[in-house]
């Protein structure tokens, strides 16, 4: 009896001192905004080309504002974001995806600052409608990129093609793929998930969602006509996924040569560089479907939490973090492309080879950006990747009625 | 007079044990507080979050989280939604790993126990390091290893090539490996559903790239319950074992109804920390494949780990953890009743008593009648 008592009272002042102390980690938000604050930057980064630009960048900011700014990579950005918020201490500014938007604007971890950019009208009106949030610009996005067709030119001049070939139409592309594929080579290789037959689905006129992922459209005619041109093809053998060639992603097999022709973005350029040196490419537009040019795209913003105690200083940041001539520094250092249209021209000076990638800005469709959304795409994913054996209607119509789940 | 001395005594006596009760609580202070700490509250807060709409923003115990009831668990056991579907193919996957991960690395420890425990074996302590190697080792250093060697152009598809088989392409083939290759079941089997899988599913087995984890599961943790049976068999008297060679048992004989009935109260410790391992398996998944390809390889574990951090579905991922802790519990009861002592039964007893009769006559009478008695009575209870 008496053992148990003190059992019980030791426990309670366990807990007690256990919940105090998480009161402490769990501050309640709200904090008083300082204009003098230091800040801190948490990036995902792709590399040291890419840490080293963005922290140069920041050191100037630092020099001109007279704030002190730290950047640091995260090793899981999601996770590290995700503890940041919860504990109320989140970093001040922070790459955030297409994907993760929804969910932390939903619960106001995010503020949301784009009506405050003075150059808000130069983003790409298609990026800007994938950072919107309650008919808002939450975050400035930060860089973008498209998906384009990317040619191995000896694999192409050794199979008899010449430029006049590269395809313009699905039958053309069908036609110099059935042409490439030899022995281990096969014709078109790409990753089997929607970031890269989506690219299909939007050239038939299609997509999982509308524009502003307000909607759900997987089940429509398009999409099944864009699946079905893939299924055929995979079937044919002229082509393939990647992880039926043994490569991890498309680059990597056009890289090995499994694949004489790949759908990939401009981040490709930097893998190929510095793994593959020898191929010799070309970047080439996708061909037109039945609804004509299409492609994916894809974008980060430059996040700014609810919970900064400096704001002001945040948002003086970003601001100049997305000026052109930022922008184009940090596509010199690590491949992306600018998100606001005054920096085109510069950009495709610097780039040319590379310009159906920029060109593709006027007609590039958005990913789902509905909160859970990545969880659908990631269950789409799972099923294309045995489209060779699978029925395109099926998919189609369960990733329908996940879509209409997440938009109730 | 004595009995008034004899109260004294007692009251005496009663504040010396309530001194040594205060000091020992005093004591053990630090460890309650601790596991409190870091044990107890959290396990509290996290069963909190799964009954609440918390978003993942500011403290959990705010007054702006409310208590939603079971609706997250309804999301991820009957609601139907992807939610569901997405929780039974990680509680498919990771059922067939268990069933095969824990007999088979049992059997191999077991194994290796019984060979490194020779004593005719030169260099024992060469291969007792050697097979504890891979215990050691970070589990995210032999992930990558496993990668490297189950890679389509791997050193594993090598091997399987000198047979003139082409080997898989391990970490990227999602096909069911009882499927034996079909691509759609009989209807049957396919328009029912458990948990949003059908059956067809549930019956396929682990995936071609879930059976690579559960080699390498295996791998990694037979050198640790080697070690756990090592110590139980150096801990066995040779007298019993003699005994039996007496008898006139042959060695086969002597492992199966003398030594492993002794081994029991190990072989518990062995299957339980082994379930218990394998329904959180997380690190591989992490570091590997995610759940590719095709949410083969998602379990539990991880399932809530992605609900939680990139979904901001909090009150989910609690609720998956909490489901899980369910499940272990479940199964460590069903094991402890499968390997529980039962009453030997009236056909076993009868054959003892005629095979002690029969030695009766013959010779003198024998210390072992059975490995299932007499051997490690206390012991056993002590271990279970």
């Amino acid at each position: 009896m008496k053992i148990s008592r003190a059992v019980a009272v030791i426990a309670a002042a366990g807990l007690a001192v256990g919940l105090t102390a998480c009161g402490s980690g769990f501050s309640s938000g709200g904090s008083t905004q300082d204009n003098t604050k230091p800040l801190s930057i948490l990036i995902g980064s792709s590399g040291d080309a890419e840490t080293a630009a963005v922290k140069s960048a920041v050191a100037a900011w630092s020099k001109t504002s007279g704030i002190k700014a730290t950047v640091t990579v995260a090793s899981d950005l999601n996770q590290q974001l995700a503890q940041g918020f919860s504990s109320g201490k989140p970093a001040d500014v922070f790459y955030l995806s297409t994907d993760a938007l929804a969910g932390y604007a939903s619960n106001g971890s995010l503020y949301s600052y784009g009506d405050k950019l003075s150059n808000k009208s130069d983003f790409y009106p298609n990026l800007v409608k994938s950072f919107t949030y309650d008919n808002k610009l939450v975050c400035a996005p930060k860089d973008f990129s498209t998906l384009q067709l990317i040619i191995n030119t000896d694999l192409w001049s050794k199979a008899g093609l010449t430029d006049a070939d590269i395809p313009t139409t699905w039958d053309q592309l069908q036609t110099v793929a059935t042409k490439l594929t030899t022995g281990s080579q096969t014709g078109l290789v790409i990753g089997g998930e929607y970031a890269r037959i989506g690219a299909f689905m939007t050239e038939a006129g299609g997509n999982l969602m509308n524009a502003d992922s307000t909607k759900a459209t997987a089940d429509s005619d398009a999409n099944l006509k864009a699946l079905d041109y893939v299924k055929q093809n995979l079937i044919a053998g002229d082509f393939k996924f990647a992880a039926d060639v043994g490569a991890g992603w498309g680059g990597e097999a056009f890289g090995k040569q499994l694949g004489a022709m790949t759908i990939e973005g401009n981040w490709i350029t930097g893998s190929q560089t510095a793994d593959y040196p020898n191929i010799k490419y070309e970047v080439a537009p996708l061909p037109k479907g039945p609804a004509g040019a299409g492609t994916l795209q894809f974008s980060n913003c430059w996040g700014i939490a609810a919970d900064s105690a400096n704001k002001t200083g945040a948002l003086d940041l970003v601001q100049k973090l997305t000026t052109k001539s930022d922008q184009l520094a940090f596509a010199k250092a690590f491949g992306v492309m600018p998100s606001i249209q005054s920096a085109a021209g510069d950009w495709k000076k610097e780039f040319p080879n590379l310009a159906p990638f920029l060109d593709a800005a006027a007609y590039a469709q958005n990913v789902p950006a509905a909160k859970g959304a990545s969880d659908v795409v990631t269950d789409f994913n799972s099923q294309v990747a045995k489209l060779a054996t699978g029925d395109p209607k099926t998919i189609l119509s369960s990733t329908q009625a996940n879509l209409e789940a997440l938009l109730k | 007079m004595t009995a008034a001395m004899a109260t004294l005594r007692r009251r005496r006596r009663s504040g010396v044990n309530r001194g040594q009760a205060v000091s020992g609580w005093l004591f053990t202070a630090p460890v309650l507080i601790i596991l409190g700490l870091f044990l107890l509250i959290p396990v509290l807060m996290a069963a909190w979050v799964s009954v609440s709409d918390w978003t993942g923003r500011g403290s959990p115990l705010s007054p702006d989280v409310h208590f939603i009831g079971a609706q997250n668990y309804g999301r991820v056991l009957w609601a139907g939604g992807l939610s569901e579907s997405d929780f039974g193919t990680a509680l498919k996957n990771n059922f067939w790993y268990a069933i095969l991960v824990v007999p088979i690395q049992t059997v191999v420890a077991l194994a290796l126990a019984l060979a490194v425990n020779r004593r005719m074996l030169r260099g024992r302590g060469f291969f007792r390091t050697a097979y504890y190697f891979p215990s050691v080792t970070s589990s995210v250093a032999i992930t990558v290893l496993w990668l490297f060697l189950f890679s389509t152009t791997g050193a594993v598809n090598a091997v399987i090539a000198w047979f003139g088989v082409k080997g898989p392409n391990w970490f990227n083939a999602p096909a069911g490996i009882f499927h034996f290759g079909a691509s759609s079941g009989p209807a049957a089997l396919t328009s029912h559903k458990i948990l949003g899988v059908s059956w067809w599913d549930w019956l396929g087995g682990p995936s071609v790239a879930m059976s690579a984890f559960i080699i390498l599961a295996v791998f990694t943790t037979s050198g640790t319950f080697m070690l756990l049976f090592l110590a139980a068999l150096q801990n066995l008297s040779g007298d019993v074992e003699e005994a039996a060679m007496m008898d006139g048992a042959n060695s086969r004989q002597r492992f199966f109804r003398v030594t492993l009935p002794q081994l029991r109260p190990t072989l518990f410790t062995v299957i339980t920390l082994g379930l218990i391992g394998c329904w959180q398996v997380f690190d591989q998944i992490y570091t590997g494949t995610r759940g590719n390809p095709s949410k083969t390889t998602l379990t539990p574990a991880y399932l809530s780990y992605t609900a939680a951090f990139n979904n901001q579905q909090w009150g989910q991922g609690a609720a998956i953890a909490f489901i899980l802790f369910v499940i272990i519990i479940v199964f460590t009861l069903i094991q402890r009743w499968v390997l529980a002592e039962k009453a030997v039964s009236k056909r076993r007893m009868g054959w003892i008593t005629r095979a002690s009769a029969r030695s009766r006559d013959v010779a003198a009478p024998s210390a072992v009648v059975s490995g299932q008695s007499n051997d490690s009575g206390p012991r056993e209870r002590d271990g279970s």
